[in-house]
């Protein structure tokens, strides 16, 4: 039990060195290229060359890339992990795009503070991932319905942001495919501060829930007889987890994937023995620092950063159908 | 009894398809009266701006009604031979296939005549629903609703991704393609027409012909081959069929989503499997319905429009999941 446990964090020490070399990386390559000791310096004020650059663009963009990948991979972790199934992750099933729908209306057509957009398209989350699970509710409960209902949700309000997009953006590609894949392009500071806050509090409520959260997993039976209050365990954690997504997605858009992929990476690189929060979390980061490294510095095109985890999730989630079918989940 | 009702469900039909004909006409963002439009049918008057306006609205509504017939009676064609409530070529995956290979041809080849937009489309349509029925087959029970749905969702996403990056270089690309994607009969005139309506006209007389088959086919796979069916030929013919109606459709206009599912899914309920009734009324609703959502759009979306692409995934959509909830999504 200890030698696991030291295990995992040991790997965990891993992934935050990795997400932080990544994260140097992104700030010190790009147009201009500036040394790991300028970085440093310009990042604690000591000095004031390329602070523009560094201190006004990458930063923050990093920092996004960082607390969107952490948000988007702890919420898939816990959707895929409450319902069993990994194709549950909520940008399969809906829960983003009912976000998305919100967020994009609010910004396009009312012109809110963006703090004002992110309440907002919390509320929109939450009330798509509920009507999602009453709907799906036919008596019994069944995952792949909730599957499918998700992806009927996905399909309508899918139309209902390209519609709003087509409208509002028609010259504008970067907002609309900021909608469309997710894109961090155009990140100010403002609106890093109340992320920032969303995020920690979440993530300290999702980890003091941990426990329930993994008896949770091993069916509802088992949960009650272990002692969890499954209602109120189940329902806190989908209330983070939605408020996660929706305040990373109306800040960087939808970026694909990344909710979907996180949970199972970490499982293969951990283990199942632990509740994989904080591991999904940093493999979320990791793959938005990396996808936004690749899509701007080692194509020859700029490529938005949901364009690039989206072909990472392609393969993934071929694989996965196919070991769910040998396996007769579906 | 059950023929009687498929007649008068018939004219029925024939009479709301007229109706929407003449509101996809007269209505719009300018609304037109009627003797405009018989002087834009019998060629009177052309110098009058009204007039002018009905002669554009003509071709959109032929497409209209063929593109709404193709689209649900493919979605007959494929829910007959995965013999599954919830196939459509959206929801199979065919319709993001077909985009795939129409967005490669723009990037790669450049290509340019419909008649490559066609080809292409056929390819990538064909080659996605093989792919996505291959997945399905995978594990127990075979290629089952909820796998059939659940891999065809799963494929559009992955080929969706793989478009976007093609797409995302090449501005022009892009740009052709965002309104491509959307879905709409707005933009074709009689050309368009012409080459599509003798494939469509095909493909409906083909399945037509085989709808005594498909009848047969709906049984099961085992009463088929005992009753001396050609199984495998039958499912490939009805199969083809099916992917060129929706690949010209979708080569055209773009994706047009769930038209293939909620039409027949209704008619279903009202005529019955006998495939004859089956594919004429599915035909002729399909037709009504897309030409309604088009006048909607048109409606709701003023002083522009909501394309029709738009409109029928916000119809449809809901439909879609009314279905799924429906407890019994075993097979039909």
């Amino acid at each position: 039990m200890i030698k696991r446990r030291r295990k995992y964090i040991f790997i965990l020490c891993i992934l935050f060195a990795i997400t932080l070399v990544l994260a140097f990386c992104n700030l010190s390559i790009g147009e201009k290229n500036y040394s790991l000791d300028q970085v440093i310096k310009t990042i604690l004020g000591l000095s004031d060359e390329g602070s523009y650059i560094i201190a006004k663009l990458r930063l923050p963009r990093t920092i996004t890339a960082i607390l969107c990948g952490i948000a988007f991979g702890v919420a898939g972790n816990i959707f895929q992990t409450l319902l069993n199934n990994p194709l549950a992750s909520p940008d399969i099933i809906g829960v983003s795009s009912g976000s998305t729908a919100a967020a994009v209306y609010c910004i396009l057509f009312l012109n809110l503070n963006r703090n004002i957009v992110s309440i907002i398209s919390v509320f929109a989350g939450i009330l798509v991932a509920i009507l999602i699970y009453r709907i799906s509710y036919v008596g019994s409960f069944s995952t792949s319905r909730l599957v499918l209902v998700g992806i009927g949700f996905q399909a309508f309000f899918t139309a209902i942001v390209n519609w709003m997009v087509m409208k509002a953006a028609e010259y504008d590609v970067p907002t609309a495919m900021r909608w469309m894949t997710g894109n961090l392009n155009g990140i100010v500071t403002d609106s890093l501060p109340l992320l920032f806050i969303v995020v920690v509090v979440c993530l300290l409520s999702i980890i003091a829930l941990r426990h329930g959260m993994q008896s949770l997993a091993l069916g509802d039976q088992v949960a009650i007889i272990l002692g969890v209050r499954i209602n109120l365990v189940r329902t806190t954690l989908i209330i983070c987890s939605v408020l996660l997504i929706a305040f990373a997605t109306s800040i960087s858009g939808p970026i694909a994937s990344i909710a979907f992929l996180s949970g199972p990476i970490a499982a293969k690189v951990c283990g199942r023995n632990q509740s994989n929060i904080i591991s999904s979390g940093l493999i979320g980061a990791i793959l938005v620092l990396g996808g936004d490294f690749i899509g701007q510095n080692l194509l020859n095109t700029r490529y938005p950063v949901g364009v690039i985890t989206g072909i990472l999730g392609a393969p993934y989630l071929i694989y996965l159908l196919i070991s769910q079918n040998k396996k007769g989940n579906i | 009894m059950n023929k009687n009702k498929a007649i008068s469900i018939t004219v029925l039909g024939i009479v709301i398809l007229f109706i929407a004909i003449a509101l996809s006409i007269t209505y719009g963002t300018k609304s037109v009266g009627l003797s405009h439009v018989w002087d834009a049918v019998l060629g009177r008057n052309t110098d009058v701006y009204e007039v002018n306006i009905v002669q554009t609205r003509i071709p959109r509504t032929l497409f209209g009604i063929i593109a709404g017939a193709s689209l649900s009676i493919s979605g007959v064609l494929m829910q007959s031979i995965t013999r599954n409530p919830i196939a459509d070529p959206s929801i199979l995956g065919v319709n993001a296939g077909a985009s795939l290979f129409i967005v490669a041809g723009i990037a790669f080849f450049n290509i340019q005549s419909k008649i490559s937009y066609i080809g292409l489309s056929f390819a990538g349509a064909m080659l996605t629903a093989l792919v996505v029925y291959k997945l399905a087959s995978v594990g127990y029970g075979g290629p089952t609703p909820m796998k059939l749905a659940i891999s065809g969702s799963a494929t559009s996403i992955a080929l969706s991704s793989i478009i976007s990056l093609i797409v995302m270089p090449d501005s022009s690309v892009m740009t052709t393609y965002r309104f491509w994607q959307i879905g709409s009969i707005g933009g074709t005139n009689y050309d368009d027409i012409k080459l599509i309506l003798p494939i469509t006209i095909l493909a409906i007389i083909v399945s037509l012909c085989f709808s005594g088959n498909l009848n047969t086919l709906l049984l099961s796979e085992e009463t088929a081959i005992a009753l001396g069916l050609n199984v495998n030929r039958t499912r490939a013919i009805a199969a083809i069929c099916g992917v060129l109606l929706c690949a010209t459709t979708t080569a055209l206009a773009g994706p047009i989503s769930f038209i293939g599912l909620m039409v027949p899914h209704f008619i279903r309920m009202i005529v019955g499997s006998n495939h004859i009734p089956l594919i004429i009324c599915s035909g002729i609703y399909g037709s009504s319905v897309l030409i309604i959502s088009d006048v909607l759009g048109r409606i709701l979306g003023r002083p522009g429009e909501l394309e029709s692409g738009i409109m029928t995934a916000l119809i449809g959509a809901p439909v879609f999941i009314f279905i799924i909830r429906k407890a019994k999504v075993q097979s039909l």
